[in-house]
């Protein structure tokens, strides 16, 4: 989706603002959101990539008018209400509820199987290994020019990157095609590569001398090169 | 007189405390939940464990090549594993020729497993924006470190939903890698 979330080369944001001694959340509300959009995949209620897609999809104005935790916010409760858990009904019934009483405490519930299926995940991951299959098609060393496609749905091929020339510097294994994971239409594992891009191939002449750029990049993003 | 009573509290934490209210009457959540995992977060995994590794190939030459050949396997003999980037880690070492950056600039893939929760800094356009093609320049005005020569540079963007890819500073004057030469910084 060609959508501002693809910030790669956009001028005008400004400084970078650092925080000393930052604190890990800024508000209480970020923690629950943070735990809410774990419950979300460890449920298997919805995966990463099309809780990465539901950001990209939250409006492009509010994209850039909001905070990361609120992108993970709206991201959440579009997927809970798409994927039937919520009605968006009662999630306005309940939040005006909340509005008009601040100090109503939380349902209290204790639930020590979820606590234990959360940590193990917080502690170990969410496994997702390499695959087996398929083979890779390229190898370290190869020319390959990406491909110059513009899809309206979730992609990892950054704008930036489209139509351009590269070389393959890695391959990391087979992964989940999150083009097609994002979207319902299964796990379809490529090979991923970190692929090498001069410079000068993405950015002409505002780009910088000896500069080069790694973009990891699943098999179906990439063409071969025809030989010069 | 309570003056924090004195201005209202902004709707997303009403907003959020709804969502959290459903989902524990629909048994996906408890607040004890919501404590246990932020407690780990503000606790147990953070830089300091990145911090481990790198301090461990800086004077164990066998580890750091463990380390570059499979961080994986390398960072879980530290103990170090978890949910954000533990399911396959690549480290790449900076050198005297070659300095690393590592920016997402299509969301904010961070190595969470080594350097605990992204700062809002690395999250934030104003990183994501610039940093895949203006690489040196920002990194020289943008903060304050010591200057990084301009032969060579590269960025590195992970795209994965499944690795990520710290960039292992050099090795501070004094320690006992020799393959390892002084270091002005570490990468973020």
């Amino acid at each position: 989706m060609n959508g501002v979330h693809d910030l790669g080369g956009r001028h005008g944001f400004g400084p970078i603002q650092r925080e000393a001694n930052e604190p890990a959340f800024h508000a209480e509300w970020e923690k629950a959101v943070l735990v809410m959009n774990l419950i979300g995949m460890v449920k298997r209620i919805y995966n990463i990539d099309e809780f990465r897609h539901a950001i990209e999809r939250m409006g492009q104005q509010r994209y850039l008018d909001t905070s990361y935790y609120e992108h993970w916010l709206a991201s959440v409760e579009t997927l809970l209400v798409e994927k039937s858990v919520i009605k968006r009904e009662e999630l306005e019934a309940r939040t005006n509820h909340f509005e008009a009483n601040p100090t109503e405490p939380l349902p209290d519930r204790k639930d020590p199987e979820l606590l234990a299926r959360v940590m193990n995940v917080v502690r170990k991951g969410m496994a997702e290994k390499s695959e087996p299959d398929p083979a890779p098609r390229f190898k370290p060393g190869d020319a390959v020019i990406t491909r110059n496609w513009q899809p309206r749905g979730h992609t990892r091929l950054p704008g930036y990157a489209r139509g351009h020339r590269g070389r393959i510097h890695l391959f990391h294994g087979v992964y989940i095609l999150p083009d097609a994971h994002a979207h319902g239409r299964g796990r379809c594992p490529e090979p991923l590569y970190s692929v090498s891009f001069e410079s000068g191939e993405l950015w002409g002449d505002a780009a910088e001398p000896k500069a080069r750029v790694h973009i990891d990049l699943w098999e179906s993003y990439l063409q071969p090169a025809e030989k010069t | 007189m309570g003056s924090h009573h004195s201005e209202p509290e902004p709707w997303v934490v009403h907003r959020v405390r709804a969502l959290e209210s459903l989902l524990i009457e629909k048994g996906l959540l408890s607040t004890e939940v919501v404590d246990k995992v932020v407690q780990t977060y503000e606790k147990d995994v953070g830089p300091m464990n990145g911090a481990r590794a790198v301090a461990r190939a800086w004077t164990d030459p066998a580890y750091k090549q463990r380390l570059l050949a499979d961080g994986t396997a390398a960072l879980a003999e530290l103990g170090i594993s978890g949910r954000g980037g533990g399911d396959k880690m690549v480290v790449i070492e900076n050198t005297p020729t070659v300095h690393n950056m590592v920016v997402c600039t299509l969301c904010s893939c961070y190595p969470w497993i080594v350097l605990g929760l992204p700062p809002v800094w690395y999250k934030a356009p104003a990183y994501r924006s610039p940093c895949s093609n203006r690489a040196w320049s920002w990194e020289n005005s943008a903060w304050s470190c010591h200057p990084i020569p301009r032969s060579a540079y590269g960025t590195r963007a992970p795209k994965s939903a499944t690795w990520c890819c710290p960039a292992a500073p050099r090795a501070p004057r004094g320690s006992r890698s020799p393959s390892w030469r002084p270091s002005s910084r570490a990468m973020p």
